[in-house]
Parts: C-alpha cells; structure tokens; sequence
C-alpha cells in the first residue's frame, strides 16, 4: 500500500522530465542553492566595495585610547557601535560591540531552531515542525527589532564632530554624519540594510512555510521538503550575517 | 482536511543529528567568543594580524554553517564542486577590488 502511493506520487510530482534527480537533489533544492549562489555574489560584491572603499580612505594612525570621530579618517568601529539599550539607565559609559554580538548569538540560535525543524520535518513530525518554526520566526523578529534599535540610534547619533567647513553634525544620514566619512554610514545602511531585507523577507517565508505546517499541507504531499528549502535560504542569512559581523564591525 | 490523513507515521527524534547540530552551535558561539577576545586583547597596531585572523575564523564558521545547517557537506560531490566553486571568482575580486582601493588613496592623497 504504502508503496503504490509513493509511486503515484512520483510520477505525478517528478519535475525532472527524464525521472532521474542529478546530483541526488530535487529541482527545487537544487534551483535554492543556485539562487543562494547568485546572492551570495551580490552581498560579496556589496562587501567587496566597502573594502574598496575604506581602503580608498585614510586609515586613523594615532592610539585607539585618543581616537575621535573625524571627516579625515575612517572611524574605528568599535568606537562607533558601542551603545547597549538602557545602558546609561545602569551606569555604564561603553559597550562596544556587545549589542552586535548579542544579534550575532540570536541568528546562530535561530538557525539551529530551523534545523531542528527540517530535521522534524524529515520524520513527518508536524507538532515538532510547528514548535520549531515558531522559534526561528520569533529569533527572525527578535533580530529584526535588534537592527531597528540599531539604526535608530545610529541615525540619532550620540556626539557631535565637525565637518572640513566647519558645520557641526549629529548623528548620521547617507549624505554625511557624524562618525567619520560620508561614505561610512552609506555602506552601513546599504549592507545591513540589504542583509536585513533578507531577513525579512525570510521572516515572512518562514511564516508561510508554518501556516502550511499547521493546515496539513507538507502531511498531505507526503514530504516536508518546503521546510529543507526554506531553511537554506535562512541559514544563507546566517551566514552572510558571519560575514557582515566580522568585516563591518569586527575589522 | 487534516482528518484525511490519519496514516502519518512520526519518526522517533534521530538524538546523534540533534547531538551534531548543538555540537555545531557551541563550536559558533565559541568561535565568536574567540573573536571578541581578539577584538579586545589585541591592540590595533598588529592591524593585519587581526584582519587575517578575524578572516580565518569567518571561514571556519561559514564551513560549519554550510557543511552541516546547510547540509552541503553531505551531499554529491557534483552539487558541492557546483556551488563552492564559483565561489573563487570572488577571492579573485577581492584582491583586484582591494588593490584598487590602495591605488585610489594614493592618487587623492
């Protein structure tokens, strides 16, 4: 019985018109990681460019203890991401880098959640599936309202520098701020900006692939393989995530 | 709907992949911890030491999340050499495009 099913479904299902997978994978895994490879050239050029471009700018020379926000030079960014959410309220002057890192242990943790559900999935354990989707999409928001914090205390800025003409500046736009060249905050909203459209948008697949869980669908098909596939496409915003931390905050 | 298929067998959980994964978790969240140790101990005259450190612990753990969340470590060779690969292009751009920078500071400054 249960054989005869798994034919039918075969014929009817199969996408590769010759019946054979190539390379073990079903089209649609194999088309997700084509995709995720042509991401993964997009946010390589994307880093590549801020490479450029603060390499094409001149680097601080002095001692990091005297380090000052200045139009002349890159900005160290530790000196730049250094606020923690009410830690003034505690007394604390400086936290560099801890908020950063902290979004940094949430990602790891939501993916270990989506592999956790794709490996429910593979023992068509619904329940299982339904729990551990809800954590990654709970670590996808937690991440996203981390990076609103983010932005919206670099936008409002802490300090004030001056510009070559004398204007004072407070906080940062894309056309200039506070923290050193115009271009630095740029490439800040781009990049993250981009890496956080992903998140996102993976937020909301993620969100789909659970209501789907939920109502039967992947039961109904006799697979969960929409999970596997959705939870590359979250695990690739981990990753480009690895590589953000280190070359935008850590370098 | 979901009364038609009563036939669903759950699988019990397979504990040796649950094991690998957490293994995986810690070994990201020490590698990160490593990078914050860095980050801080080592002062910012040894610049390029820090880079090419920081660079190498990124590559390890972009191997353990693509190795084993992303499960490319298990799967055919052909479908590995497809996607890593292409990935060299990159390594090239990055030389090029960082040379350039170099040479862009040196003509404006």
């Amino acid at each position: 019985m249960a054989n005869s099913a798994v034919i039918v479904e075969e014929n009817k299902k199969n996408i590769w018109g010759g019946g054979v997978s190539p390379m073990k994978a079903s089209y649609g895994k194999l088309m997700m990681w084509f995709f995720l490879l042509s991401d993964a050239f997009t946010f390589s050029a994307l880093l590549i460019t801020y490479g450029l471009i603060r390499f094409s700018h001149p680097a601080y020379a002095g001692s990091v203890a005297d380090f000052k926000f200045s139009q002349e030079y890159w900005p160290i960014p530790e000196k730049v991401f250094e606020a923690f959410p009410g830690m003034h309220a505690l007394g604390i002057e400086s936290a560099p880098l801890v908020f950063v890192g902290l979004m940094t242990f949430i990602l790891i943790i939501s993916s270990v959640t989506m592999v956790l559900a794709v490996e429910a999935g593979e023992r068509m354990d619904r329940k299982a599936v339904e729990k551990w989707m809800l954590w990654t999409i709970l670590g996808g928001l937690t991440f996203l309202g981390c990076q609103a914090w983010e932005w919206a205390h670099f936008i409002h800025g802490s300090d004030m520098s001056m510009n070559a003409v004398g204007n004072f500046l407070q906080g940062a736009g894309l056309s200039a701020n506070q923290y050193g060249p115009p271009n630095f905050a740029a490439l800040f909203f781009f990049i993250t900006g981009f890496h956080g459209f992903h998140v996102f948008s993976g937020v909301l697949i993620n969100f789909i692939i659970f209501y789907q869980a939920t109502v039967g669908i992947f039961e109904k098909r006799g697979h969960y393989e929409m999970v596997e596939k959705v939870g590359l496409y979250w695990h690739f915003v981990d990753l480009v995530w690895v590589f953000v931390f280190t070359f935008f905050y850590l370098v | 709907m979901e009364q038609q298929t009563p036939q669903v067998e759950v699988q019990p959980v397979n504990k040796a992949k649950v094991k690998n994964f957490i293994k995986v978790m810690l070994y990201l969240a020490a590698i990160t911890a490593v990078e914050f140790g860095i980050a801080f101990t080592v002062p910012h005259e040894h610049k390029w030491v820090r880079i090419i450190v920081f660079i190498v612990l990124t590559i390890v753990k972009a191997y353990y999340i693509v190795a084993e969340f992303m499960h490319l470590g298990h799967e055919k060779k052909s479908l590995k050499m497809s996607i890593v690969l292409p990935m060299l292009f990159v390594v090239f751009f990055i030389f090029i495009m960082i040379y350039q920078g170099g040479a862009i500071l040196e003509a404006l400054y």
